[in-house]
C-alpha cells in the first residue's frame, strides 16, 4: 500500500515523523485530505486539528497553531509554530490556558502583549476543541 | 553551582538541536518561493538609506557568568561606531545589557524582561512582530540582532547580523512544480515574518546556552582559583607555625642551657 512520509514540525522541536496512508489538515480554504502521489502543492494552514491516518489503521491527532503545509508525491511537512500531539493534552491544563488567556486579552493594553494574548486564546480554543474531537472519536 | 549550569547547558544545547528541523525546512521553503516570486515588492525586503537603525541586544539576566555579556556589550558598543551619522535605538533583551548601556548614558528604547525565565517560542514572535511592525511602516531602516552565538562550552562569539531588511540567499534550489494556495507572494509573506520569528528564537536559544556555558566557565575558574589560593595560605600558615616554633624552641633551649650553666 501506497504511503507518505509525514513530518509535524514546529519551532520548537521536531514533534513527529512517520508513514501514513492519508493524512488531513486544516488548510485556509477548508479541510484537506492528502493521499499518496498527490501533486506538490503549499499552502497555508489554520489553527486546529492535523490527523494521520496509518497503514495499521491507527490514527495520531496533532493540534497546531497555524503555519504552513507543503505536499510533495511521497512527503507531507507540517510546519507551524507550534504543534502538540493530542495525547500529550491534558484537558484541564488546556481549559485553565483559555480562561487565562481570555483574561489576559482583558487585561492588556499595549500592543505586543494583546497580539500575543490573541495568540494564546486560540491555541487554547483550538486545543479544546482537538481534545473534543478526539474524546467524540475515542468514544 | 557549576553542576547546575552544566545541566541546564546540556537541555540549552538541546533545544538548539531541536530547532534545527524547523530551520532547515523554512529555508528550504523560502528559496524556493523566492524563485517565484519578485522580492522588490515585499516590505520586509526594503532596501533604504539608513538613517534609523535599531539594535537589538541579547544578553542574560543574571550574572556569574564571565565576560559572557562584557564581550558582547563592547562589540555592541564597536558597531554603534559604525552608525554614528545615524539616529540609533538600543532594545535590550536581558538586565545585564540593560544595565550596561544606562550605566554608559545611552537610551534604551525598550526592554524585554524575563525572557530566559521561561524560553518560549511566543516571546520570540513577540519581539519579532514589533520590531517588523516598526520596520514595514519605515520607523527604522535597518534591524540589527546582537547576541552571544554558542560555539561551545569554552567558546561564546558576540555576533551582530542583520534582522532587517532580509537579503535574499543566493543558491539554486531544484524548483518544484507547486501549487501555491492562495498564491506565492501571500506564502512568502506567510512565511517571511516566520524567518524572522526563527531568528530571534534562536538568538535566544543560543544565547541561553552560551549563558550556562560561561557561568560553568566561570565557577570552574573560580574553583581553581580558590583551591590554589587555598594552597598558598595553607603554605604561609605552616611556615609561620614552623617559624614561631622554631623560635619557642629556642627560647626554651636557650634557658634550659643558662639554667645548666
Amino acid at each position: 500500500m501506497a504511503t507518505i512520509q509525514v513530518e509535524i514540525v514546529s519551532a520548537e522541536e521536531a514533534i513527529w515523523t512517520g508513514t501514513g496512508v492519508m493524512v488531513f489538515a486544516p488548510a485556509e480554504m477548508g479541510e484537506v485530505g492528502i493521499a499518496p502521489q498527490h501533486a506538490p502543492l503549499l499552502t497555508r494552514l489554520k489553527p486546529g486539528e492535523v490527523r494521520v491516518q496509518q497503514e495499521n489503521g491507527d490514527e495520531q491527532f496533532f493540534f497546531i497553531s497555524g503555519g504552513l503545509l507543503e505536499v510533495q508525491p511521497n512527503q507531507v511537512t507540517v510546519l507551524s509554530d507550534t504543534a502538540v500531539r493530542a495525547a500529550d493534552l491534558d484537558e484541564a491544563q488546556a481549559l485553565e490556558a483559555q480562561q487565562k488567556a481570555e483574561r489576559d486579552l482583558q487585561d492588556k493594553t499595549s500592543k505586543m502583549d494583546l497580539a500575543k494574548a490573541k495568540a494564546e486564546l486560540i491555541q487554547a480554543t483550538a486545543q479544546l476543541r482537538a481534545l473534543q474531537k478526539l474524546r467524540q472519536t475515542r468514544r | 553551582m557549576q553542576m547546575v549550569a552544566a545541566a541546564k547547558m546540556r537541555r540549552a544545547q538541546d533545544a538548539i538541536a531541536a530547532a534545527r528541523p524547523y530551520a532547515q525546512r523554512l529555508d528550504r521553503l523560502l528559496k524556493q518561493l523566492h524563485q517565484s516570486v519578485d522580492t522588490q515588492e515585499q516590505p520586509l525586503f526594503a532596501e533604504r538609506a539608513v538613517q534609523r537603525v535599531a539594535l537589538v541586544v541579547v544578553t542574560s539576566d543574571r550574572g556569574l557568568c564571565g565576560g559572557f555579556n562584557s564581550n558582547l556589550c563592547r562589540r555592541v558598543q564597536a558597531e554603534l561606531g559604525e552608525y554614528a551619522d545615524a539616529e540609533v535605538e538600543l532594545i535590550t533583551v536581558g538586565r545585564k545589557g540593560r544595565d550596561f548601556f544606562n550605566a554608559r548614558g545611552y537610551t534604551i528604547a525598550s526592554h524585554h524582561a524575563d525572557v530566559f525565565s521561561r524560553l518560549e517560542f511566543a516571546r520570540a514572535t513577540a519581539i519579532a512582530q514589533d520590531l517588523t511592525r516598526r520596520f514595514a511602516a519605515a520607523e527604522t531602516d535597518r534591524v540589527l540582532l546582537c547576541y552571544s552565538e554558542f560555539v561551545s562550552v569554552a567558546a561564546q562569539v558576540p555576533v551582530v547580523s542583520q534582522l532587517l531588511p532580509i537579503v535574499p540567499e543566493e543558491g539554486a534550489v531544484e524548483a518544484a512544480d507547486y501549487t501555491f494556495e492562495p498564491g506565492p507572494e501571500q506564502l512568502l509573506e506567510t512565511l517571511v515574518p516566520r524567518q524572522v520569528n526563527f531568528q530571534i528564537w534562536r538568538a535566544l536559544l543560543e544565547s541561553n546556552a552560551g549563558f550556562f556555558a560561561a557561568q560553568m566557565t566561570a565557577m570552574d575558574n573560580a574553583t581553581k582559583n580558590a583551591g590554589d589560593l587555598i594552597e598558598e595560605l595553607t603554605r604561609e600558615v605552616n611556615k609561620e607555625r614552623q617559624a614561631s616554633i622554631t623560635l619557642e624552641l629556642m627560647d626554651i633551649i636557650g634557658g634550659a642551657e643558662a639554667v645548666a650553666q
